[in-house]
């Protein structure tokens, strides 16, 4: 697989839906139902890539407290809900990370 | 009426701030990278070809899981649909703009300068040179990205595996997510497409991100559809 042709392709991909209503589609408005659709995509995509990165372990389903990525995970997703910033959810999560990893290796 | 140069200087002190924000996630992209096992050139390429850094987390994670091409292709386009609400939002005010203009400010349309160069159009009608000010913006998160890509690069170079840096993209992630739930609606989505993608985990060639992401916005769309 040649990564350098999938990498172009990505780019030219998503240069062209940044020009989409800029410049290709100008002369249309865009669907109320596929705006509504498109403002859905944020919360489904990210959440479809934190749930697994803290819930599955080894291509294991490690729903247990022995799962400190969940733990980790638990806190800084209370971190973000009450602070909503982006570094101390961060800061914080990776510190409960390797203070897991440091008491039960 | 300001000048080109005195809308330029603006946007890119306006955008000061959110630099900040974006200097840590080209860094963390740049570790994630090379963790991943991405050569260095194409690391900082992608950084300068895709400039989307959700899209760009994604793609490092697939190409260290040795997803398909097709795989990564699919999954940046979708992360990356999102850019075609700003691209509707900003049409009307580009669109008197030449075609060198337009494409330059589509190819620096990201979430932040997006939002930044949005509120200025929108408090400053009538006013000229406002795309030099959305410029300014783009030029100074683009300067932004690549440096703190290159920075990432280095410090993935250098730092142990035993760090766990990588879980730096589910805190990302988590850091973003929260504040965009808004709505009931929100959540549902989010619930939905996260507990499918646990579900659709051993699915082959990491098709699972691209069902549950069409599963959350399905239910999403439902759950708006049947509210109140």
């Amino acid at each position: 697989m040649n990564l350098w042709l999938v990498v172009i392709v990505a780019g030219v991909l998503t240069f062209l839906i940044r020009l989409s209503f800029i410049s290709l589609l100008a002369n249309w408005g865009m669907p109320p139902l596929v705006q509504r659709a498109l403002g859905f995509v944020p919360p489904a995509v990210m959440s479809a890539i934190v749930f697994p990165e803290l819930l599955v372990r080894d291509s294991q389903f490690a729903a247990s407290m022995d799962n400190h990525r969940l733990i980790a995970g638990a806190i800084a997703i209370l971190v973000a809900w009450r602070f909503k910033k982006i570094m101390p959810t961060i800061v914080v999560g990776m510190a409960a990370l390797w203070l897991l990893q440091w008491l039960a290796p | 009426m300001p000048s080109a140069r005195a809308q330029f200087f603006s946007g890119l002190r306006d955008t000061f701030p959110l630099l900040i924000g974006a200097a840590p996630f080209g860094i963390i992209y740049g570790v994630l990278a090379i963790g991943a096992g991405i050569p260095v050139i194409l690391a900082q390429a992608i950084s300068l070809i895709v400039f989307a850094g959700s899209a760009q987390f994604i793609a490092a994670q697939l190409i260290g899981a040795g997803a398909s091409g097709l795989v990564i292709v699919l999954t940046t386009f979708i992360i990356n649909l999102r850019h075609a609400l700003y691209s509707a939002s900003m049409a009307p005010y580009v669109k008197e703009l030449p075609r060198a203009w337009k494409w330059v400010l589509s190819y620096l349309l990201t979430d932040e300068a997006f939002a930044v160069a949005i509120a200025h159009y929108r408090e400053n009608s009538g006013e000229r040179n406002r795309h030099w000010y959305f410029f300014g913006a783009g030029v100074a998160l683009w300067g932004t990205w690549q440096a703190s890509t290159a920075v990432g690069i280095f410090l993935g170079t250098e730092i142990p595996r035993e760090w766990s840096l990588d879980f730096t993209l589910a805190l990302s992630f988590i850091a973003l997510l929260v504040p965009v739930l808004r709505s009931r609606a929100d959540v549902i989505t989010a619930l939905v497409g996260g507990m499918v993608a646990v579900a659709a985990f051993g699915l082959p060639y990491k098709l699972g991100l691209i069902l549950a992401a069409f599963c959350g916005i399905s239910a999403g769309m439902l759950a708006w559809r049947l509210r109140k």
